[in-house]
């Protein structure tokens, strides 16, 4: 007669109560899965939208990571088709990387002469054929490119790009870029007033750019006039065809940023000088791939004695980092709260199992079984509640699972600024719903453990005269 | 009185603690039962007969004095070797049977084999037989509550005596059974007795099971007042 199988006749004994045991147990189980599984979908979401736009790794110029934001001309990186070529053909590196591709950051005024209007940018200038297989990035094949609607950079003509839907509103680009949300009456005074009196300054070096861009001419969308000032510090503009407003998720970001051309980027930032990079962004396959990739990349740096350094992911997002912290704390949080109460519920269903078994456990006692064998079979009964119970629930789990992510409901994440769909991770999650099962059943024993300690600490006597 | 002593009481007492107050069960008792036989300790209710038979059965401790069951002095030995001792050596039969609900009568009469380590056919073999013997092997699937209370005291017996014991107490066992249901549950265990040599000893007020003794032990307000052999 082996234990388990009185433990198992123990557990039917009042059917109603361990039914209650093991649903409480289950639907704990549940929620800590759907919300681990919703947990480890933003985490998968924020990598791939990260990685999808800035790449696993990025190599500057030393300093320019803490210093050249407010001056990225002079961080540039010297002979970067060269670096590109060693990254690009290294034997180790090749197999890890999907993208390779120079970069360059620079800060200038945007202007619209037609709606007199200019404003400060930040441009980000990329080599469209890269920057549109980035965003096709997808490690865990979330299809989040179509589902985002991640528009395409022209590849054909270098004067077109995409700017920011804040930047669009505030530069009068509403109607031909079919801008929602705008209301010109809301349009800043000040910032007419200035790009009136600005006008005549302006209107020279926009003549100035369309001779540098001869072949935008004839051109219908709308053209933007962008000033930078070069690696030389003299002034320099180019004109800029806006193919579409991309929203952006942060406001600051929305109202400044301009993606362009890398070519243009580089006639923008270094004009009739050396064309350079400001940064070497390296997309990985796999992202857990980065250690490998930056460790080697570091030796390349070292052995060609080149001035770079290398930073990844979570050092160049740090709100990628923190978010992450936060949703594990609130993980860990809710995990903790549903442990205490799925521990309270077995605790007192052993009580309560063991108050109606005083007389059982003195007659076991007499016989012969020993207070180890007491604990073990009560112990062994809260496990099978648990077992049972984190079994239901990861199979509800599992079904819940599959009817959030086809109800259609939306939700806006952090660092977005339109809703996309609610979902929960369904694939490779494996090591989460053991974690879950194990911490569940772990929780379990021991709860059965107090229970079972007092009852094999009952003297026999005792228990047999227990009514 | 041929056979040697079972139970060897020198002047053992016992005195329960509640409190602040301390009740003396037992008061100096010394008493010496012999093996292969048919002994009763009689009393009236509080005179301590079930403290003498929790002190046999080695369920409890006394406070004074020395006992000594079959040849092991008992205040030597630690909990898990007194279960020990308890599992190789006294079956115990219960006024409200004690039987485990949730197993069946052939389970039942099995548990005490498989704390001796035996190995499940031996066990099969010697539950059969002795459930054969109280009659009860056509209610060997059966559980306690599909049972009447003389089913459950033979598969009570049947489980006291399966695994051999040399001693087997019983505490009051006819008191919950009718006085046809007890007469016959009273000549079983005189038969068994007789066939597998064990030692019993009761605890009883049904004048049926006193008729039967062959030693009895009479107890008041914790002390042995007498002791007279009937037979045998």
């Amino acid at each position: 007669m082996n234990i388990l199988k009185i433990a198992v006749r123990n557990i039917q004994r009042n059917v109603r109560r361990s039914l209650m045991t093991i649903l409480a147990i289950a639907v704990g189980t549940m929620a800590m899965l759907i919300f681990g599984e919703y947990v480890a979908q933003v985490f998968v979401s924020m990598e791939t939208q990260n990685v999808s736009r800035s790449g696993h790794i990025s190599v500057f110029r030393t300093g320019y990571f803490k210093y050249g934001s407010g001056n990225p001309a002079a961080y540039g990186i010297h002979d970067y088709q060269t670096f590109l070529k060693l990254i690009a053909e290294d034997s180790i590196l090749k197999p890890l990387i999907n993208v390779v591709t120079p970069t360059i950051s620079l800060f200038g005024i945007a202007g619209n002469f037609d709606a007199d209007a200019s404003k400060t940018f930040f441009g980000l200038g990329v080599v469209p054929a890269d920057f549109n297989r980035m965003h096709l990035w997808d490690e865990h094949h979330l299809k989040l490119a179509a589902k985002l609607h991640i528009n395409k950079l022209n590849e054909q003509d270098e004067t077109h790009g995409f700017i920011g839907v804040g930047l669009g509103r505030i530069l009068g680009l509403c109607e031909p870029l079919n801008i929602p949300d705008c209301d010109k009456k809301q349009s800043p005074e000040t910032t007419q007033k200035s790009t009136i009196q600005d006008k005549r300054d302006f209107s020279s070096l926009e003549e100035k750019s369309n001779q540098i861009t001869p072949e935008s001419e004839g051109n219908t969308v709308p053209r933007l006039d962008l000033l930078a000032a070069t690696a030389a510090s003299a002034p320099n503009v180019v004109s800029f065809y806006v193919d579409k407003a991309v929203t952006q998720g942060v406001k600051e970001f929305d109202d400044s940023i301009i993606i362009m051309n890398f070519k243009l980027a580089q006639k923008l930032l270094y004009g009739r000088g050396e064309k350079q990079a400001v940064a070497i962004v390296i997309q990985l396959n796999k992202t857990e791939d980065i250690p490998i990739a930056r460790a080697r990349i570091d030796k390349l740096i070292k052995e060609q004695g080149l001035d770079l350094e290398t930073k990844e992911l979570t050092e160049l997002q740090p709100f990628y980092t923190q978010a992450m912290k936060m949703f594990a704390a609130i993980f860990s949080f809710i995990s903790a709260v549903i442990g205490v109460i799925v521990l309270f519920t077995i605790i007192n269903t052993m009580s309560m199992s063991v108050m109606e078994r005083t007389q059982e456990i003195g007659t076991l006692r007499a016989m012969g079984v020993k207070r180890k064998g007491i604990v073990v079979q009560f112990i062994l009964e809260g496990a099978l509640l648990g077992f049972i119970g984190a079994t239901l629930g990861l199979i509800f789990g599992s079904i819940l699972a599959q009817i959030i992510n086809h109800s259609g409901l939306t939700w806006l994440p952090p660092g977005q600024a339109s809703s996309i769909p609610l979902k929960v991770l369904t694939s490779g999650v494996s090591e989460l719903m053991f974690d879950i099962w194990i911490i569940i059943s772990v929780i379990s024993t021991i709860a059965a453990w107090v229970p079972a300690r007092r009852a094999a600490k009952m003297k026999i006597v005792d228990a047999l005269g227990h009514v | 009185m041929s056979e040697e002593p079972v139970v060897i009481f020198k002047s053992v007492s016992k005195i329960y603690q509640m409190g602040e107050v301390s009740i003396p069960a037992l008061n100096n008792v010394s008493l010496s039962i012999p093996k292969r036989r048919f002994s009763m300790v009689l009393g009236p209710s509080g005179s301590g007969k079930t403290t003498l038979l929790n002190l046999i059965g080695c369920l409890d401790q006394p406070t004074n004095g020395t006992i000594e069951i079959c040849g092991e002095k008992i205040a030597a030995i630690s909990d898990d070797m007194m279960s020990d001792f308890r599992a190789q050596n006294i079956g115990f039969i219960f006024q409200n049977f004690n039987l485990i609900p949730v197993l069946t009568a052939f389970e039942n009469v099995e548990y005490p084999l498989t704390l001796l380590g035996m190995s499940p056919s031996i066990r099969r073999e010697k539950s059969l037989s002795i459930l054969e013997s109280v009659g009860l092997k056509d209610h060997a699937r059966h559980r306690p509550n599909q049972l009447s209370g003389g089913q459950k005291q033979r598969v009570a017996i049947a489980r006291a005596l399966v695994k051999g014991p040399m001693l087997v107490l019983a505490d009051e066992p006819t008191a919950n059974l009718d006085s046809k249901t007890g007469a016959s549950i009273i000549d079983l265990m005189y038969t068994i007795q007789e066939q597998y040599g064990a030692t019993f000893v009761f605890s009883t007020h049904d004048p049926q099971l006193i008729s039967h003794a062959q030693d009895v032990f009479s107890i008041r307000d914790g002390e042995l007042i007498e002791h007279h052999t009937e037979r045998g």
